[in-house]
């Protein structure tokens, strides 16, 4: 938990929040879950590297090449440790869905004979599952839907329950025929915390793969990947007080090792002849071109930052939050939270509906009174039609969201039904 | 802006009553077209019906089914205000000020064009918002697709 000072300390190394937006209002930012702001440290981190150390990694030897190089490694090493893993196990990518689609098309590019016998298990064809579940962002759907139908593999689910929390009843979708298990370990419209370990083991039981989909846990909650026991997982560097441009791919050593490469170009590879490649090992194998080095010294900064707040502190903060979130929105009569209604096993991320008001109209209230929150189907359409819903409003906080920010959301969100009639429809 | 300024009375009104709304008629065939549009950043989506007059020079009807936030719903139902028993070339010219208005960033209008616009000067306010100029386009976008199919007479 952070204490009033602290958390009034951390407020103030985010420049940002301190402006004011539409006519002057404080701005009260409740979408962390789309992105996060940045804290001072995390702009110097860049600026600096820019000022003193910027060349080209991983090429060169002269001293500047040295130092952009170290400043690279040693990022990768710092970010790796934040989430429990090896720096050897930790792949940069532009971002989470960049992350995703690698590890897709691997499994597509062995599928072509890529990587050899040591890719075999990566191979997939017809009668081949690939399991996702309903409450997956686009970004941990549509590129299974893609291997599948470019494989031949079939595309299954796991469900939800009304609530919005996996339905471990459907638990036995995962059978003998399933090869990956995707699923996202927070969802960023309900706030839900998947049962990692229950899926985790119905996958290994029958000698699947999980991908996990770590976006919106990495930011909010201590996460340990070696933990967690799942084979591969992705997460991007803005929803974590990092820059943008920036993500990462975690996979177990083993399976890095094995899987074909997917972008190829410079800085990749071993030997390369008029006809023929041999690759680098992993992590290189998958960073092809000109990195962004500049953004993985960012992504340092800000891990290490929440690394010196704590991340215990940081999820007990945001849970008090979840907690005011929800009771707040509660208060509000003819608002419905899409996702669970109580603070367990949830982040302070609540998506809603109003009755009779339509969510962009909602933002637009909220927005008149400087609070930003997120509208539209969160780059999640099935699950918004598993709830029965188009669309929703969604009001999401981080480490430097303040109680005053969550009562001031509620005090906006109760305005909105009396300014658009709609308690009298 | 205040907010009563973006969401004039007019437009609450329209959103509520949405003249024009459930589908009638055909959806292909000669003087029919139809049009279904989405906004994918919301999800929001119209499908819109024309039929021209037998001559082809005028929208004899106007029938829309959608769902979606009170702009892109009041645009729609103003919609269908203006165009029934218009002629097409003067919705067309009619679109297309409405775009020019869509797009004019809060730009104060002349007055023939606000006279012009009639009821749709009202959804001034939503150019100052980028973000919601779609949501009142959405109809239109449909409007424009349907009558192209409509006179090509499929």
């Amino acid at each position: 938990m952070l204490t009033a000072a602290e958390l009034s300390a951390v407020r103030a190394d985010f420049p940002l929040l301190a402006r004011t937006v539409r006519d002057g209002r404080p701005l009260v930012y409740l979408d962390t879950a789309a992105t996060s702001q940045k804290p001072q440290c995390v702009l110097d981190a860049e600026q600096d590297f820019y000022e003193r150390r910027n060349a080209a990694v991983h090429r060169g030897a002269h001293a500047l090449a040295e130092e952009a190089t170290e400043a690279y490694e040693a990022a990768r090493a710092a970010v790796a440790g934040f989430v429990g893993v090896a720096p050897g196990e930790l792949v940069w990518t532009k971002n989470a869905t960049e992350a995703i689609n690698l590890v897709a098309y691997a499994f597509s590019n062995a599928t072509a004979g890529r990587g050899g016998d040591a890719a075999r298990r990566f191979r997939l064809g017809p009668g081949d599952e690939v399991v996702v579940t309903e409450a997956e962002h686009h970004a941990n759907l549509v590129p299974w839907q893609e291997l599948c139908a470019r494989t031949g593999a079939t595309l299954r689910w796991l469900g939800l329950t009304d609530e919005g929390r996996l339905d471990l009843g459907t638990l036995d979708v995962i059978g003998e025929r399933t090869r990956v298990v995707a699923l996202t370990h927070a969802s960023n419209v309900t706030g839900a915390i998947s049962p990692v370990a229950e899926v985790v083991a119905a996958a290994h039981a029958v000698g699947a793969l999980v991908v996990l989909d770590a976006c919106q846990s990495v930011p909010h909650l201590p996460v340990d990947l070696h933990a967690l026991d799942v084979d591969f997982a992705a997460f991007s560097g803005h929803k974590m007080l990092g820059p943008t441009g920036v993500g990462a791919l975690y996979g177990r050593r083993e399976l890095l090792e094995a899987m074909p490469p997917v972008l190829t170009g410079g800085s990749m590879v071993e030997v390369v002849t008029m006809t023929e490649t041999t690759y680098a090992p992993p992590p290189q194998r998958f960073e092809a071109g000109t990195q962004m080095v500049a953004q993985t010294v960012g992504l340092r900064a800000a891990v290490e930052y929440l690394g010196e707040l704590g991340m215990d502190a940081v999820a007990a903060h945001e849970a008090a939050l979840a907690q005011r979130l929800l009771d707040g929105v509660a208060q509000v009569p003819g608002v419905r939270v899409l996702g669970p209604s109580t603070a367990e096993d949830r982040l302070a991320t609540v998506a809603f509906a109003v009755d009779g008001v339509h969510p962009h109209d909602v933002g637009q209230l909220l927005d008149d009174a400087g609070v930003a929150v997120r509208v539209g189907h969160h780059c999640a359409q099935p699950l918004h039609r598993r709830l029965g819903v188009a669309a929703s409003a969604r009001a999401s906080a981080g480490v430097y969201t303040s109680e005053a920010d969550v009562d001031a959301f509620v005090e906006a969100l109760g305005r909105v039904r009396t300014f658009f009639g709609a308690g009298a429809r | 802006m205040s907010m009563e300024q973006l969401y004039q009375q007019l437009i609450l009104d329209h959103a509520r009553e949405r003249h024009g709304h459930g589908l009638r008629g055909d959806a292909s065939g000669p003087g029919a077209g139809e049009s279904f549009q989405v906004n994918p950043t919301c999800g929001d989506e119209v499908r819109l019906r024309v039929r021209l007059s037998d001559d082809g020079t005028r929208v004899a009807d106007v029938s829309w089914e959608g769902v979606g936030c009170s702009i892109s719903q009041a645009s729609t139902s103003v919609l269908s205000d203006v165009v029934t028993g218009a002629g097409v070339e003067d919705v067309e010219s009619f679109a297309a000020a409405f775009d020019d208005l869509m797009h004019s960033r809060g730009a104060a209008l002349d007055p023939a064009t606000e006279e012009r616009l009639g009821d749709a000067a009202a959804f001034a306010g939503v150019s100052k918002y980028p973000a919601r100029v779609k949501c009142a386009l959405l109809g239109w976008m449909a409007l424009r697709d349907a009558l192209i199919k409509a006179s090509k007479g499929e």
